[in-house]
């Protein structure tokens, strides 16, 4: 009888949880979305939450270059912004489904994903780049060959560096930061993604003076601001804010700012980029 | 769908999920009949290692076991499983890390599976067993292990499909099995996601249902009768 009893209250108890959290989940997700869509005065825009130099979470805090740009786009648009996390590989969906409304996310613009989303930008262009301890002799991609390279499962680095040099082999994990202590210890001689992440890496307060960027790019990858597909009027205004980013210095200043620390030398050539149309 | 073939390697993929799990499903075995053996068995201080692994390994996330067993005990502490010059080192490693680590995961079930089909033979057994002088590993080996496999035949096909599709996990040491294929389509292609999982959804059930199904007929076949 005493068992049924606490059996049937502790069974309630799990149910009011659940209930609980669902309509918490519903009520703030139906607050913002009134608040995006009615009025019009919020913009919720993806960024990674994870990537120091580029979009980071401290506390209620974000810092970063995307984060830099996406304020001031928002801004230029007259929007308060709400940073929502956007992980790699949920990016399409999450514009396609209207969860966010823009992406800052170190997103290389390719003809395969203009299938699904439409980009306006590009707002910096990065290379794929190596990281190596201070004391490694590798001074670019061709050094590569017989070497021991970190780099995430199934990412777009990994498959390049295959590709370009046969010989090199591939330890590849969830994320960079496990690569971090193989490439510390010496059991990894190099760590490759665009030079952007990994001078966000080099930056870091544990790894300063034991880790450096090579500098020696062997890939582009053009980092759009993704949106709805076929927003063009969306599109426009976002170019022409990053335009005016450029123009009035604060965009070399979010650079400075950013990538600075880790004395990561932006390429100048092809940097602050010209926009592409929107279409 | 045909795209997909075109341009990924999708059957090698397919291949090291099978080989993953043939080869971490023959150590689970093994290595599971073993506890099991120390869990029934009369010495008390192997009943307690053998509950305690079980107790252990079975209440840990196995993204952890696996991420364990290469980062810890294959870079950090150095054991060496794989040639160090082979230039494939660091492919073997991870593969052969991951089948490790999931062997050692699923014994911890393949354990708890077979001590269930011991626990269907009756005590009568075991008693008559000693009662016609046979020692405990004789009875173990004649009497009751023959009758707990027959018995135990459905609990072990849950392990192995739930062994097959968690194959997925060494993802996470880049192993390029499925899950690997997945990561790098959605990477490469998003405009093909619904074919993507259309396809391993697909893949897992063409080799989870007949396992189910072969599996449980066979225990319904070997079912002792009482």
């Amino acid at each position: 009888m005493k068992q049924q009893r606490i059996l049937a209250l502790s069974s309630a108890a799990v149910l009011a949880l659940g209930l609980s959290a669902c309509g918490g989940d519903s009520e703030s997700e139906g607050g913002s979305g009134g608040d995006g869509g009615g009025s019009g005065d919020t913009v919720k825009v993806g960024i990674k939450f994870d990537q120091p130099g580029l979009g980071f979470q401290e506390g209620g805090e974000y810092s970063g270059f995307d984060v830099d740009v996406a304020n001031y786009v928002a801004e230029e648009m007259g929007k308060e912004v709400e940073f929502v996390q956007a992980p790699s590989p949920q990016r399409e969906t999450l514009i396609e489904t209207g969860q966010v409304d823009m992406i800052f996310a170190t997103y290389s613009i390719t003809d395969e994903r203009k299938e699904k989303v439409s980009f306006a930008g590009p707002y910096f262009i990065a290379g794929q780049d190596l990281l190596v301890t201070s004391d490694s002799d590798i001074s670019g991609v061709d050094d590569l060959d017989g070497k021991r390279l970190c780099s995430v499962s199934g990412s777009t680095s990994a498959k390049n560096v295959q590709e370009e040099v046969p010989g090199v082999q591939l330890r590849e994990f969830d994320t960079y930061s496990e690569c971090l202590d193989g490439l510390v210890n010496g059991q990894l001689d190099a760590l490759t993604t665009d030079n952007t992440i990994l001078a966000g890496y080099a930056a870091q307060e544990q790894y300063k003076g034991k880790l450096e960027v090579v500098g020696n790019t062997f890939s582009e990858e053009r980092y759009g601001v993704g949106i709805k597909k076929g927003d063009t009027e969306m599109c426009q205004q976002i170019n022409e804010a990053l335009t005016k980013m450029v123009d009035d210095g604060e965009w070399q200043k979010a650079v400075d700012a950013n990538f600075g620390p880790a004395n990561f030398e932006v390429d100048t050539e092809v940097n602050p980029p010209e926009q592409d149309e929107c279409s | 769908m045909r795209e997909l073939f075109e341009q990924f390697d999708v059957w090698a993929a397919f291949w090291m999920t099978i080989k993953l799990s043939l080869w971490s499903a023959l150590w689970a075995l093994v290595l599971g009949t073993l506890l099991a053996i120390m869990r029934v068995g009369p010495v008390r201080i192997l009943n307690v290692v053998g509950s305690a692994y079980v107790n252990v390994v079975r209440n840990t996330p196995l993204t952890l076991v696996v991420l364990f067993s290469l980062t810890v005990l294959g870079t950090r502490l150095g054991i060496q499983i794989a040639d160090q010059n082979s230039p494939t080192f660091l492919t073997d490693e991870a593969v052969r890390w991951a089948i490790f680590g999931l062997s050692v995961y699923h014994a911890a079930f393949v354990c708890e599976a077979l001590r269930s089909g011991v626990n269907t033979v009756p005590v009568g057994q075991a008693e008559a067993a000693r009662s016609i002088g046979l020692g405990f590993g004789q009875s173990l080996r004649h009497i009751v292990l023959p009758q707990a496999f027959r018995g135990a035949v459905a609990p072990l096909a849950s392990v192995a499909i739930a062994l097959i599709k968690n194959t997925t996990v060494a993802t996470i040491i880049g192993v390029a099995q499925t899950s690997y294929f997945m990561a790098e389509a959605i990477e490469f292609r998003p405009d093909l996601i619904w074919e993507l999982f259309a396809l391993i959804a697909l893949f897992f059930l063409a080799i989870t249902l007949p396992i189910g199904v072969g599996l449980t007929s066979l225990s319904r076949k070997v079912a002792v009768k009482r």
